[in-house]
């Protein structure tokens, strides 16, 4: 493994954008941590931490150098790969009848990411798996996700909402990096640990001023991830929990859960596996030219399931029963993995504080099942 | 409703209201001229002198219903109209001045008149799908220029109006706003809110007022338990939730469970 | 093919985008529901499985999800029977001959009527329900001999009217179908009162949601197997490749992993509300 330093970490940046990446990085607007284009270290927040909690979220003076000080940005990878609204085709009328021309979203640049956190890349493997891997795959999500370069960073300081560790995840990037960095900040100075994930990778911090790591570099490396591992903000209890959301469909929680809930779609809109999108379409006013265009949606709207005679989930109950249960047992057995990476967004962000964690701990409690219940419920699926 | 010869003939109708709302059609200028190309603007007094005698194939009626003249002069628009329209919170759901609704209104007129007995007023203002049968309504306080044309575009071109009911926080987070009640603590009403405006004072870092209406699933008490959580009295709440569409049911019932709650001089309120 | 045909297949769109096809027949079935058959301004007729569903877009005005009512052999025009009930479904039935719409499919799973060769097959429709099930119909008419009993059991709704009546007769006349049609009819007491053997009877049915499982749960009741009891279900199709979301009734895509189900994986779906 190698070091690199303050200097390195600008070189590294060099290096993607003569390659010919669009580098994109945290930074800072409006209180917040968000992902957006970057050209050096010096556009990267400097000793800025969050505290994160249900519906609360504060960024603050950590008193330190780091960079990557922070839990997790605003939003994921999924801003930029699967972003909020685009265009799927134009059409046109002609004398016969109309023309349909498909937008490609292919990028200008291809795209390198800095700073990405393990759940960050556990999220991207699901849309891969969900948008680019099934009969049908999502062309504009693939056009984008093609040639896209990553670097991942250590979680140095999980924020209040994070339970990726129990999630499967790390504070530690386990896959799906090109290089990845463990930002090291002690008395031998402030530097990085590179671990390299791809030849692309390689290829990359070759023209990069590295040095050889030494045991103390990697000791410290390995009890910065023990120690993060360890400060996870919330647990879920992931034991059986298929069969459990499957058992509670049923369950009087979800009027309790739906009295606090505003159905305001926010969990929907930063959970970085949602992928739930609704076209609308634009007709100009002489009705010759008209447009599809691709915008996130959310399974908490009234017209999300809405069919003629009337909407399939009216509720609110229902309609948080299909979000929770869609995520930690429904993509198991349509995609063959959890819909949910841990990052912990969906409860920050809820501006009514509602927890996925707590909310999956009280519908596991409030089962009177037995171990052959859940067994026979298992069966029946 | 017309043949492929002629465009179809729209109106534009004022009752009690400001007039925003009618400016914004004229606001819409870039979209103006193709709107004047697909529809026949036969009768709208803001913008032209040149008026053609009803019937409409389409009425854009602005305001609300405050006077006993205007209950009559509604009908009258509702008889020589194909489609009605009402565009606006005054329209819809009586506007800024339903908040005499919650008042006494000899009062307040005898506050502002000098000659109260020559205004004839009613007690209360009233939306005007109160008086007539309305084809489709158009929210907000302003409505929103695009919004404005795409219904007059719809209507001419005989579909549906493609105007979403979600909520405030769906354009937030599609525009990459951050979420200005847990980023900042700013009290807001995105989350009960109906899009529309493309979240314009959550972009300026405020929460939303609710200009336009509640979003169709609205929880306006779960969302109240949630302000008061974060420091809102409950005569705070009973304002919050009494503004522009003060009439409007969740809205209503809201506001009146917390103005109860005030006057019983209890800062707990009801569940 | 011309070369224009050709230049146009190579840029061929993607499942998301709609290919013109013109309408070159329509019929008015009932006051509010009409047939049109479709054949594509370019290029080759898509080819599609009984059971299976196109999005047809109305241009300028949008797209809805709506099942293939026509035969599914080689050469025959693509053929939709749809019901007027919002915007877009009003548009295209009131389209005519020459109107051109855009069409993206075909998409999900189909009856596979086949599969009661040497048995009883049994039709259950519901209102437009019937639509979707004619091109399993028309396969029964067509290899008649392969099936013992051929059963269609038709409830419509007051004032619905009931489709494809010409057609009707003929099967029963012509093909020695058992039909029985009705009003409000109830469809759980004529599936009681008909002669099948259960264990070797192919169902298949389409209409509301209620309709379905009633008469799903009689018939597993007189010993059918559940996954001898197909049903075609209907929720908010939009994309119609499992991308949207939008579809989903639990851990299934309707789009991609219906419309065709059998009761045996329905069970367990349809017993929650607004699942």
């Amino acid at each position: 493994m190698r070091t690199m330093g303050l200097a390195g970490l600008d070189e590294l940046v060099e290096a993607l954008g003569r390659a010919g990446y669009e580098v994109f990085g945290p930074r800072v607007r409006d209180g917040a941590m968000v992902l957006a284009p970057i050209s050096g270290v010096a556009d990267l927040p400097r000793g800025v931490g969050d505290t994160q909690d249900a519906a609360h979220y504060r960024l603050r003076d950590r008193g330190d150098e780091r960079l990557f000080g922070y839990a997790t940005a605003v939003q994921g990878l999924k801003q930029v790969l699967f972003p909020s609204h685009e265009l799927l085709w134009r059409a046109r009328k002609t004398p016969i009848g109309f023309d349909v021309e498909e937008a490609d979203a292919t990028p200008p640049k291809p795209r390198a990411f800095l700073g990405a956190r393990d759940c960050d890349l556990r999220a991207l493997a699901v849309h891969d798996t969900v948008l680019a891997s099934r009969e049908y795959a999502d062309k504009p999500y693939q056009q984008r996700r093609d040639g896209v370069f990553v670097v991942a960073v250590t979680c140095a300081d999980p924020g209040g909402t994070c339970f990726c560790v129990s999630q499967g995840g790390s504070p530690k990037p386990q896959a799906g990096f090109d290089l990845s960095l463990t930002e090291l900040l002690d008395d031998d100075g402030h530097r990085f640990l590179v671990e390299v994930g791809s030849e692309r990778g390689a290829q990359i911090l070759a023209e990069v001023s590295t040095a050889e790591a030494v045991a103390a570099d990697t000791d410290a490396a390995d009890a910065l991830v023990a120690t993060a591992t360890a400060s996870m903000g919330r647990t879920l209890d992931t034991e059986g929990l298929h069969d459990v959301m499957f058992a509670s469909a049923d369950s009087p929680h979800w009027d309790t859960v739906a009295s606090r809930c505003l159905a305001c779609t926010n969990c929907t809109l930063v959970c970085p596996t949602c992928f739930c999108t609704s076209v609308e379409d634009t007709t100009d006013l002489a009705m010759t030219t008209t447009e599809r265009h691709r915008v996130w949606d959310s399974c908490f709207g009234a017209r999300f399931s809405y069919i003629h005679g009337g909407v399939v989930r009216e509720s609110g109950s229902s309609r948080y029963r299909q979000w929770i249960t869609h995520k930690l047992a429904g993509y198991q057995d349509q995609f063959g993995l959890s819909g949910c990476v841990g990052c912990g967004r969906c409860i920050t962000w809820c501006p009514a504080a509602i927890d996925i964690t707590a909310e999956a701990a009280a519908l596991r409690a409030s089962l009177p099942a037995t171990e052959e219940d859940l067994q026979t419920v298992g069966e029946t699926r | 409703m017309t043949t492929t010869t002629t465009t179809p003939t729209v109106a534009v109708w004022k009752f009690a209201s400001c007039d925003g709302c009618q400016l914004n059609l004229l606001n819409a200028e870039d979209e103006l001229l193709d709107v004047a190309k697909a529809v026949t603007i036969a009768y709208f007094p803001e913008a032209t002198r040149a008026m053609q005698d009803g019937p409409y194939d389409v009425s854009i009626v602005e305001g609300s219903i405050t006077t006993p003249e205007e209950i009559e002069r509604i009908k009258h628009v509702r008889e020589i109209s194909g489609k009605l329209i009402t565009i606006g919170a005054c329209a819809t759901h009586g506007g800024i001045q339903a908040l005499r609704n919650y008042a006494d209104v000899e009062e307040y007129t005898s506050y502002v008149y000098a000659s109260p007995e020559f205004i004839d007023t009613l007690e209360t203002s009233t939306p005007i799908s109160e008086h007539v049968h309305v084809d489709f309504e158009l929210r907000g306080c302003p409505v929103d220029k695009y919004q404005l044309v795409e219904v007059i575009s719809a209507f001419a071109q005989g579909r549906r109006p493609r105007i979403p009911t979600y909520s405030v926080c769906v354009e937030c987070k599609r525009a990459g706003n951050i979420c200005v009640p847990v980023a900042q603590g700013t009290p807001c009403l995105g989350p009960v809110t109906q899009a529309g405006c493309g979240a314009i004072c959550p972009s300026f870092n405020r929460g939303c007022y609710a200009c336009f209406g509640p979003q169709d699933s609205q929880n306006c008490h779960g969302m109240a338990d949630r302000l008061m959580a974060l420091g809102m009295t409950t005569e705070e709440m009973t304002r919050a939730y009494r503004t522009f569409n003060a009439t409007c049911e969740p809205f209503q019932a809201e506001s009146l469970r917390h103005e109860r709650a005030r006057k019983a001089g209890a800062e707990e309120v009801e569940a | 093919m011309t070369a224009t045909d050709v230049a146009r297949e190579a840029t061929a769109p993607g499942p998301m985008a709609p290919r013109p096809y013109r309408v070159v027949a329509r019929r008015q079935d009932t006051h509010d529901t009409a047939t049109l058959d479709l054949i594509p301004l370019y290029g080759e007729q898509t080819r599609w499985r009984s059971g299976q569903f196109m999005m047809l877009y109305a241009f300028g005005v949008g797209e809805i999800a709506v099942s293939i009512s026509g035969g599914a052999l080689p050469g025959e025009p693509l053929r939709h029977t749809i019901r007027d009930v919002g915007a877009v479904s009003h548009a295209l039935v009131t389209s005519r001959v020459g109107d051109v719409i855009g069409v993206r499919g075909p998409f999900g799973t189909s009856w596979d009527a086949m599969d009661a060769v040497g048995g009883d097959l049994m039709f259950i429709a519901g209102g437009i329900g019937l639509a979707p099930l004619r091109p399993s119909i028309l396969e029964a008419v067509r290899r008649r001999g392969e099936f013992r009993h051929v059963i269609l059991l038709y409830g419509s709704r007051p004032g619905e009217g009931f489709l494809f009546t010409d057609e009707i007769e003929d099967w029963e006349r012509n093909h020695g179908f058992t039909v029985r049609q009705g009003v409000r009819a109830g469809l759980a007491e004529m599936t009681s009162r008909e002669e099948f053997d259960p264990l070797r009877t192919l169902t298949l049915a389409c209409g509301p949601d209620i309709m379905m499982e009633v008469a799903a749960k009689t018939l597993v009741g007189k010993g059918v197997p559940g996954e001898k009891v197909r049903l075609s279900m209907e929720r908010s199709m939009h994309c119609g490749i499992g991308l949207c979301g939008h579809c989903q009734l639990r851990e299934a895509f309707l789009c991609v992993d219906g419309p065709v189900f059998s009761y045996d994986q329905l069970v367990p779906l349809l017993a929650t509300e607004e699942l």
